[in-house]
Order: C-alpha cells, then sequence, then structure tokens
C-alpha cells in the first residue's frame, strides 16, 4: 500500500513575468529517494521550494501528510521546516566561524537541546559520515566533499522526516560525490527518511528509487504521480 | 576487448598451465562471459605456432593440460604495442538514437517522447549497476564506472539533443 508523504495538485507559481511551475501533480512516497532533474530554470528549485514550504505556490495545493502547506502562516510554516525538513545545498551552507561540530549541533540547540547532549549528538552524526576526528575543523580547513558531509549530518541530526538536497555533489568530483551519496544513502535508508534531491549529475540521480524531469515548468517523462 | 592480448598479458606475469589461464582471465575479465577452454587453447596454439609464446616443462603422456606456457620476447613486443597504442573512440556517428530522433521530426512525431523514454530506461541500467556498486569489490566497481560513465555520456546527448529539437527541427525543413 502506498503512503505518501508529500502531495501536490496542479501547482503553478510565477516570479513577475516568468511562469515558473505551470501545473504539478506529484507523489512522493514515505522512504523513497526521489530525483529531480531537468534543465537549468525549468522550475527545479521551485518545485523544491514548494514542497518544502518555502515559498507558496500561486495556485494548486501542496500536502504534507494531512497538512496543507499553503494554508499555514509563514511562521508555522518555519516551524514546520524546523521540525520535520532538512536541507543540503550546493556550497555555503556551514556557518564559517563555527567548527564542524558547532555547525553541526545549531539545530538540535535550535529545537531545545541542552549544549551537552547536542555536542555529544553531533560528534555523533559526523562518526557516522566518515567525519570522526574533524569536529573541531572549521569549514574552511576542510576538502569540498568533507563539508559537504558535515552539511548533511548537519540537516540529518535532527532527524528530519524528508530531507531536500539541491544539487548536494554539484561541487564535487566523481569520487568525493560518490562517498557523499553512498554515506547519505546508507543513513536515510537505515532511518527511512524521505529524500528530494535536485541534480543534473545522471550518476547523483542513480542513487534515487526514480527521477522525474521538470520542462518549462511542467513535469515532462513517462511517471508523474507516484509511480514507482 | 582483445582476449588474446588479454591472455598473452597474462601470461607475461608468471608462465602458466592453459587451466591456470583460464581461470586467472575469468577472474579479471570473465565475469560477464567467462572464457571457453577451447577458445584459451586454439589461441594458445596459434601464438605457440607465431612463436610469440613457448611450452616448458611438458610431462610424458600428458594432455593438453600438462603445458606450461611462457612468454617470448616477440610476445612481450606485441603486448607493449597492444598497451601503448591508444584505441580509437568509437566512431559511431550515427548512432541508431540519432536515426530515431531525425526520423520523428522529419515525420513530424514526438521526438521529445522518444528522447524521454530513451532518457528513463538508461537511468534505470544506470540504477541497476549503481545498486550492483554497493556490495562489489573494487575491481567489479572500476568496470561498472566504466559501464556507468559510457550511459551518462550518452544521457549528455540525450539532454543536449532535447533542448535542440526545435533548432533541429528548423534545420531540417
Amino acid at each position: 500500500m502506498s503512503d505518501v508523504v508529500i502531495s501536490t495538485r496542479g501547482v503553478k507559481k510565477r516570479f513577475g513575468q516568468t511562469e515558473a511551475l505551470r501545473g504539478i501533480d506529484l507523489d512522493i512516497e514515505r522512504g523513497e529517494v526521489l530525483a529531480v532533474m531537468g534543465p537549468s530554470g525549468s522550475g527545479k528549485s521551485t518545485l523544491l521550494h514548494c514542497l518544502a514550504g518555502v515559498v507558496v505556490p500561486d495556485a494548486g495545493s501542496v500536502h504534507y501528510g494531512e497538512v496543507s502547506v499553503g494554508e499555514l502562516n509563514e511562521h508555522r510554516r518555519a516551524r514546520l521546516r524546523l521540525t520535520e525538513f532538512g536541507f543540503v545545498f550546493q556550497f555555503g551552507q556551514l556557518l564559517p566561524d563555527l567548527s564542524a561540530i558547532d555547525n553541526v549541533a545549531i539545530p538540535l540547540l535550535l529545537a531545545g537541546m541542552s549544549r551537552r547532549d547536542a555536542n555529544s549528538e553531533a560528534r555523533d552524526w559526523l562518526g557516522r559520515l566518515g567525519l570522526a576526528g574533524l569536529g573541531r575543523k572549521l569549514p574552511a580547513e576542510l576538502s569540498g566533499g568533507e563539508a559537504q558531509r558535515v552539511a548533511i549530518a548537519r540537516a540529518l541530526a535532527p532527524r528530519p522526516k524528508v530531507l531536500f538536497a539541491d544539487e548536494p555533489t554539484g561541487s564535487l568530483d566523481s569520487l568525493a560525490a560518490e562517498n557523499v551519496m553512498t554515506t547519505l544513502l546508507k543513513l536515510v535508508r537505515d532511518t527511512e527518511t524521505t529524500v528530494v534531491v535536485i541534480t543534473h549529475d545522471p550518476r547523483t540521480a542513480a542513487y534515487a528509487d526514480r527521477e522525474i524531469i521538470v520542462r518549462d515548468g511542467r513535469l515532462s517523462g513517462a511517471a508523474p504521480v507516484g509511480a514507482r | 576487448m582483445d582476449k588474446s592480448l588479454a591472455l598473452l598479458g597474462l601470461l607475461s606475469v608468471e608462465p602458466s598451465y592453459g587451466y591456470d589461464l583460464k581461470h586467472t582471465y575469468d577472474r579479471y575479465f570473465g565475469s560477464q562471459k567467462p572464457l571457453a577452454f577451447g577458445q584459451v587453447y586454439a589461441t594458445l596454439a596459434r601464438q605457440t605456432r607465431d612463436e610469440l609464446i613457448v611450452t616448458r616443462g611438458e610431462e610424458s603422456g600428458g594432455g593438453p593440460d600438462r603445458k606450461r606456457y611462457e612468454i617470448l620476447p616477440a610476445g612481450r613486443q606485441n603486448l607493449e604495442q597492444w598497451l601503448f597504442t591508444p584505441d580509437v573512440p568509437s566512431q559511431a556517428l550515427q548512432s541508431n538514437l540519432f536515426a530515431k530522433t531525425v526520423v520523428a521530426l522529419l515525420a513530424d512525431d514526438d521526438a521529445h517522447r522518444l528522447l524521454d523514454i530513451q532518457r528513463a530506461q538508461h537511468m534505470t541500467r544506470m540504477r541497476e549497476l549503481t545498486r550492483a556498486k554497493e556490495s562489489a569489490d573494487i575491481l567489479t566497481i572500476v568496470m561498472l564506472d566504466h559501464a556507468l560513465f559510457h550511459i551518462e555520456a550518452d544521457l549528455r546527448w540525450i539532454d543536449m539533443t532535447s533542448a535542440r529539437l526545435t533548432e533541429m527541427k528548423e534545420g531540417l525543413q
């Protein structure tokens, strides 16, 4: 039986004269790893922002479980993102003046965890991502792949139900990208986290259970609504 | 892959009986398709005739497996030539997919759909190969990577062609 965690119907979004999304119907199942592909400017990032409640569609609906995300006010959407979702971006996401451990501990502290527990949990997550011993390093002292794994640790530490990743391997060489994806996939499978990953890279997309192609603000190809 | 040169290469590492050579070959290169014994012995006979290899230590009354094969200087020379002569990149400029795309455009059919279907097929194969890497040894991983990068090259072509269909359509009129 399918267990849909995020569902959209007829989602449209316009920025000025640009129609970024022109009617997206999509079901994402719990625990699924979904790759979102498509040319630059096709609407991939806008779709991710709508799914994650960062922006509200002009028309159509986005449901997270029973919650209609578009009907929440900004404060409640922010709360939803903090408690339910994790985010990983291409680069520049770590706070440069904080150590790896402190970067990972931030969302845990924001969620109300004590400093001691947050540090311990952060150290644990760094270990799972193969970064034990690098906790005291600043982001500038880490390789691109290591920094990206710290960002993943930070995103996964609060145990989000859904992880949104926008080009998580975009700035990495092939081998570092493979290490990041294999580690990420192992962790999300262990925790049954749903993942939506935007990528240009077919080898990154090949780690997903299925892929969708966004072209000119619409889903292209043969597998739109929940066809896994 | 040139199987006879690969066998010659294995013999350059150390002299070997035909039986052992077949198994060494299969270990490194035969995971998809093991080599038949007949093919191994036919290749060894031909290379012996061409004086690329020689048999040593034949025991009386022994069958083919009693012969131990050893590479000769001429064989090493062939091997060096093979190793350091670059392969010609695939010359298949007019692939089947190229032909399908052109025909679809000429016939006013849905070229986007055709490319999307092919992309989905390529992605399915990439997923299979990526899953296979999870439990594979390093040699198999490198072999699977080779296949993955080739499929990726096709996918890049598919994406680029998808973006050029309108321009292609105009060019064909």
